[in-house]
């Protein structure tokens, strides 16, 4: 394969560890690194997520937002991260212990199990797996049962009533984001995410989004709608609907529980964005627009700081989203997915699988 | 709750308990501190899934017997206690003591006193209900609503601050007028403010009146039948959203209010859908209102006379005003003297939350929200 050939895995940190430790054990730390690395990497992202919302939503809303700690505000996190941690984890009367404690920490080990397949660099990622794919919407899972587990174990009806909607929203709206992802699957024939990169090189055009026609763009819309409910964003924010449910299935928690929540959030909307960028925007390629000089401006930028603005770019959707539309009531949400968008996301599976075999993509 | 158990119901439901399934129903508390009962409401709701069965408000949390303290206060001094029953609308609340006290009095208000107290009136109904837009938004989750609502309305606070010192509470007018005249660059303020309005208003209606998501979840939501809400009482935009054509201001002028051409807005269903557009229109209304008493704004005394204090011969005396919210009374008792002997405040938000339960029923804990919300409701008013 071309592709692989031209973007093959050498990087020069891992091909010193390769030359100083022995076979196995070079794998062993090579991973290691590329652990750390990415992890110090969402972390810094999520926090800085978190001052971008603020900021983005203070502008949304004709106001200034954070502006005192820092430069910008851009310490606020941090103090907010130290006011949580400061914080005493109340444990209320009548919870259930193992559940209540246990919730928290399920979403974000599931946002960080996902962003161990995200291919941030031709040469950063942790593991390519062939099933890419099918791990992601596997692990993902797990966020949806630290929320059910979260709102049982509190003892509290606003947070049951709140996981029983998240329950029903989100593994509804799973189904028409696999069906958006098995689109994507399907033109790029492969599963591994990597390769779903590598196959949209070339220019802009190339990108899934364009180069599908209709079926792309389509694909793309349905799969931001389905991952802001999967984030629990508003408009979709059903579980949390802090007007109707206080706060939904994080009513109890607070302190390092609550923020573990408030954590994975975040990471969470990274890890969308970013399977949104690999999906549909090119991942970590360069736009090139065919113009020679320009092409090669932008390909001298890293691959890592294209995935980055990518994704930021549709996370700053998500953030639009939040801050314009109004809540859904549950039972419109519910028959949204499965009465239009469901619907709709088959049909537009059926019109790329015509257009991917007669060969009828945009060259 | 178990089946055969309904006999130890909480205080204040009546429905029996008619499930055979098995399946079971449960009571959750709303408030007193919840953020969308905007205030100290207690609602219990008895709920079937999440299907609203039964709702039961509780009431007493912000209790300060007004009416009691009134009697231990002179007349002009009871007019400063109105301020803390309807909040968002205490220039009205004023009026109507003050009114009250006119007519035990026989005081009559100098034309420019009328219209600053029309002006002001107006004024305070568009500041309320670019609140009650952005708490409206907010409920049913457009968080930024809240900012745009707070943003114009700060307008009309701030111009209320230089009119007499206060942003809430105001204590203005005074039997007879006002406590004092306007600033001199009163009407060409207000003629900015109402320019800016205009345009938020237009603004507003893209951004929650044409939003699919808003209509999805208001039109023919908490519908209430003319009939009932005539039972139950309702005025104001909850009774006109109900098809009950009465405005005081239309029906009853009072001060000169009988002066300008304006319409009373009222809706065909009385959904969520209804009250909303009935609140928008209202804005526009009062504007004109606005406009006209801007054009015809006389010169000359803004009070009659000065007095601090009136003994009112013994009787019973009645004034009504229609407030942001509706109709808003006092009837005070007089036995003779400086205090009054009896004084009781008729408040729309009563009578408009005896709806709630009726109109909430059978919907979901979300259509609750929306129609607390488009009730309008300011709990010291009801309480008070």
């Amino acid at each position: 394969m071309t592709a692989m050939q031209e973007y093959a895995v050498n990087h020069p940190v891992g091909d010193l560890v390769r030359r100083l430790l022995p076979g196995p054990w070079a794998a062993v730390a090579n991973g290691a690194i590329a652990v750390a690395v990415i992890a110090g990497l969402v972390t810094v992202s999520a926090i800085f997520l978190i001052w971008l919302e603020r900021k983005v939503c203070a502008h949304f809303q004709a106001r200034l937002g954070p502006t005192r700690v820092g430069p910008m505000g851009l310490l606020q996190p941090v103090a907010d991260a130290i006011k949580l941690l400061m914080k005493e984890n109340l444990r209320p009367r009548g919870v259930d212990g193992l559940a209540y404690f246990l919730a928290p920490l399920l979403p974000i080990t599931g946002s960080f199990l996902v962003l161990a397949v995200m291919p941030f660099d031709h040469d950063l990622q942790v593991v390519d797996l062939e099933a890419g794919v099918v791990y992601v919407v596997a692990v993902s899972g797990l966020g949806i049962l630290g929320i059910l587990i979260g709102g049982w174990g509190s003892n509290n009806k606003y947070s049951l009533l709140g996981s029983m909607r998240s329950g029903a929203q989100l593994f509804s709206y799973e189904l028409s984001m696999v069906l958006c992802m098995l689109l994507i699957v399907m033109a790029s024939g492969s599963a591994s995410l990597r390769e779903i990169v590598l196959a949209q090189q070339g220019t802009v055009a190339d990108w899934w989004i364009f180069k599908l026609p209709v079926a792309g763009f389509l694909a793309f819309a349905l799969f931001m709608i389905s991952s802001t409910a999967e984030l629990n964003r508003g408009p979709l924010d059903l579980s949390e609907a802090e007007s109707e449910l206080t706060g939904g299935f994080h009513t109890e928690y607070a302190g390092i529980s609550f923020s573990m929540f408030f954590l994975a959030e975040f990471v969470n909307m990274f890890a969308s964005a970013g399977l949104g960028a690999t999906f549909f925007l090119g991942g970590f390629l360069a736009p090139r627009f065919g113009i020679g000089p320009l092409d090669a401006v932008l390909g001298f930028v890293p691959g890592v700081i294209w995935f980055f603005l990518k994704a930021y770019v549709l996370i700053f959707l998500y953030m639009w989203f939040r801050w314009t539309f109004p809540r859904l009531r549950i039972d419109h949400l519910l028959s949204l997915e499965w009465k239009f968008l469901l619907p709709v996301s088959m049909a537009n599976l059926l019109l790329a699988a015509t257009l991917v075999t007669f060969k009828l993509i945009i060259p | 709750m178990a089946a055969g158990q309904s006999q130890a119901l909480p205080p204040g439901f009546s429905l029996r308990e008619t499930r055979a399934d098995g399946s079971q129903e449960y009571f959750l508390n709303m408030g007193p501190q919840h953020p969308s009962t905007h205030g100290v409401l207690k609602l219990v709701v008895r709920l079937d899934g999440e299907t609203v069965v039964e709702v039961v408000p509780h009431l007493g949390f912000i209790h300060r017997a007004i009416e009691k303290m009134g009697e231990n206060e002179t007349f002009v001094q009871y007019i400063h206690l109105t301020d803390r029953m309807d909040y968002l609308s205490s220039h009205i609340n004023n009026l109507c003591v003050c009114m009250a006290i006119e007519k035990a009095m026989g005081i009559g208000v100098p034309e420019r006193g009328e219209y600053i107290r029309v002006m002001v009136s107006e004024l305070q109904r568009i500041q309320s209900h670019l609140l009650w837009w952005g708490a409206f938004g907010m409920d049913l989750g457009a968080v930024s609503a809240f900012l745009y609502g707070f943003k114009e309305r700060e307008k009309i606070t701030a111009l209320f601050e230089e009119l007499c010192g206060a942003r809430l509470t105001m204590n203005f007018f005074r039997p007879g007028g006002s406590n004092a005249d306007v600033p001199e660059n009163f009407i060409a303020r207000i003629e900015d403010v109402l320019e800016d309005l205009k345009f938020s208003l237009d603004e507003f209606d893209v951004l929650i009146g044409k939003n699919p998501i808003i209509r999805e979840r208001t039109l023919g939501v908490g519908a209430l039948s003319r009939e009932r809400a005539l039972s139950y009482g309702c005025s104001g935009p909850v009774g006109r959203a109900s098809g009950i054509e009465f405005d005081v201001r239309k029906h009853d002028p009072y001060s000169v209010y009988d002066r300008f051409r304006f319409d009373v807005p009222v809706g065909k269903s009385g959904d969520c859908f209804d009250r909303y557009m009935v609140r928008m229109r209202e804005m526009r209304e009062s504007i004109r209102i606005l406009e006209q008493a801007m054009a015809g704004f006389p010169e000359g005394q803004y009070r009659s006379k000065e007095k601090p204090n009136y003994k009112v011969p013994a009787g019973s005396y009645y004034a009504h005003v229609e407030t942001a919210r509706g109709l808003y009374a006092t009837y005070m008792v007089s036995d003779n003297s400086f205090k009054p002997y009896r004084i009781k405040s008729r408040s729309p938000n009563l009578s408009n939350l005896a709806a709630l339960n009726e109109m909430s029923r059978g919907g979901k804990i979300a259509d609750l929200v929306a129609i607390l919300s488009t009730l309008d409701l300011i709990i010291p008013d009801i309480d008070r």
